[in-house]
């Protein structure tokens, strides 16, 4: 086993090497540009493309037609928002969404809004799924756009996306979801799910990076986005730019083995995070953060009441990890996500989040519990809430100094 | 972002960690900082007769720029007189443990528990607390 131990796919995945072996060809001697039409070195380009669009379509269920190759999930966010918006202004301006959107939705939200758009912001409920009635409610003749992620980065929890959609579509508005976090690791179809756009992107899912797709729904409805680059008409004019052909390559490659691995992996990937669960929640006020019914297999927060994320990690030094702690950046806040689970800011500050991945093995999950246990007893040792909660003092009805 | 060698030393093996007895009239408590923020220390003092500081604790909750702030003061206030300790500035401690810009509050609080330890000591000793600059956030 070697160290340190990487528990951080929810941030990014290794490239699997069957996926590199696919790609390298198109950066050497499969090197055209896809668009030249005149020569066999376009042809072969176009052809690896075009095998990689159905690879794509195949493991979301949908035709090749439907499939915009974007720089990544990113791009495809603003694409397919922004492309809504300007594309159906004549229908109306109100977009739903939920506060514990990506930043790649919520910012794009933001920026609609300066330009006429009225966006919901729904909240969640205290285990992160959104409250369908709450959807149904927000609905008005003006709504164009219902965007709510599948599973969300942070906890991993699923939303109800069939429910969704189907309120979406009672009320002529369109649905677009971010499943960056869930193509490729849990069954998504988007003809069963109701799914009108919906982004993703190749480095969650073992691909390489700089490269996603946008899914733009062809039949009932037939659905539009207005480009936001102008260049060459790619894309079927939706999404100008040289094709990142050896990254498309990738992104296929990659959905193929996620499309005939998942269910396998899927099924060892969550006995390994319940195994972790199940061991970190057995020391003292920890808790598990989100629906633990509706969630990803592979991701597991967990809060350690009384030390903080930052310091913990620091004290996980084998275990690459993340925190819903803040410390670094400026604002000292801590995740919004959390927070909009009615996490309160301690709670949110004392969290980690655990992604597993297609490359961890059970050894490498053993050492990172007893690595974690470690970390925080090390930590609960140095820190004076601990010995007050020890002590029996509420930590509520001290007075801090804000700072 | 990496730590630099003196944060993650003091990190590993802070010193004078623990707890003095707060209700004795020899030790000054201070307790700085706010859950919320995702930092909370506390610093205590022991002080002889000579107004010379003989032992300092911490526990800290917070990062480790945190930890090693509050382990850095421990160190640096042990040997001290009270006036002495009064001068030890947060940017002293920025400089020791080589802090980046975004980690500078840990410092803040650190000074900040210097002097909220020094504070307690002298009003349970009959004197005046000294007014503290609140020259941050």
């Amino acid at each position: 086993m070697e160290l340190p131990i990487y528990l951080d796919n929810n941030a990014t995945t290794p490239l699997d090497p069957r996926v590199l072996e696919a790609m390298l060809p198109y950066f050497t001697t499969k090197f055209g540009n896809a668009a030249s039409r005149n020569h066999p070195f376009g042809w072969v380009a176009e052809e690896g493309v075009d095998y990689a669009r159905e690879q794509v379509a195949k493991l979301i269920g949908c035709t090749e037609k439907e499939i915009i190759f974007t720089s990544g999930a990113t791009e495809a966010d603003n694409l397919g928002i922004k492309g809504v918006f300007e594309m159906y202004s004549d229908k109306g301006n109100h977009i739903i969404t939920a506060t514990t959107e990506h930043k790649a939705i919520l910012d794009t939200c933001k920026h609609l809004e300066k330009q006429g758009a009225r966006v919901t912001y729904l909240k969640v409920k205290e285990d992160g799924l959104i409250d369908l009635a709450e959807l149904e409610a927000a609905m008005t003749p003006e709504t164009i756009l219902v965007t709510i992620m599948y599973g969300n980065n942070e906890i991993g929890v699923i939303q109800p996306i069939k429910e969704i959609a189907a309120i979406a579509h009672k009320h002529g508005a369109l649905f677009f979801t971010d499943a960056t976090q869930a193509v490729g690791k849990i069954p998504v179809n988007v003809i069963e799910d109701g799914i009108d756009l919906m982004a993703f992107s190749a480095h969650k899912m073992y691909g390489p990076k700089g490269v996603g797709a946008l899914y733009v729904r062809r039949k009932n409805p037939r659905v539009k986005v207005t480009s936001q680059m102008d260049g060459g008409g790619h894309e079927r004019g939706m999404r100008s730019g040289t094709l990142n052909v050896p990254g498309i390559v990738g992104l296929g490659k990659a959905c193929e083995l996620c499309r005939l691995e998942m269910d396998e992996e899927a099924k060892r990937l969550s006995a390994l995070r319940d195994k972790l669960e199940a061991a970190l929640t057995t020391m003292e006020e920890s808790y598990v953060n989100g629906n633990t019914q509706h969630r990803l297999p592979h991701v597991a927060n967990i809060s350690f009441k009384y030390v903080e994320g930052e310091g913990l990690m620091m004290a996980m030094k084998d275990l690459a990890v993340s925190s819903g702690s803040a410390c670094t950046s400026a604002s000292l806040e801590p995740s919004y996500v959390l927070k909009s689970l009615g996490l309160s800011d301690d709670l949110a500050h004392s969290s980690i989040r655990f992604g597993l991945g297609r490359f961890t093995t059970e050894e490498e999950v053993d050492y990172a519990i007893e690595n974690t246990k470690k970390a925080v007893n090390h930590l609960r040792d140095l820190s004076p809430l601990w010995e007050m909660f020890k002590e029996g003092i509420d930590l509520s009805k001290i007075e801090w100094a804000e700072h | 972002m990496a730590y630099s060698e003196k944060v993650m030393e003091h990190y590993t093996n802070p010193r004078n960690v623990g707890t003095l007895n707060k209700d004795s009239k020899s030790v000054g408590t201070g307790l700085v900082g706010a859950p919320e923020c995702g930092d909370v220390m506390r610093l205590q003092i022991e002080v002889d007769a000579n107004n010379v500081i003989t032992d300092a604790k911490f526990k800290t909750f917070g990062c480790g720029s945190a930890i090693a702030s509050s382990s850095l003061a421990t160190e640096w206030l042990k040997g001290k007189t009270i006036d002495e300790a009064l001068t030890i500035d947060n940017m002293d401690i920025v400089e020791e443990l080589a802090l980046p810009p975004v980690k500078i509050h840990c410092s803040v609080l650190a000074e900040d528990a210097i002097k909220s330890a020094i504070n307690d000591y002298r009003v349970k000793n009959g004197l005046e607390a000294f007014e503290l600059a609140k020259s941050h956030h």
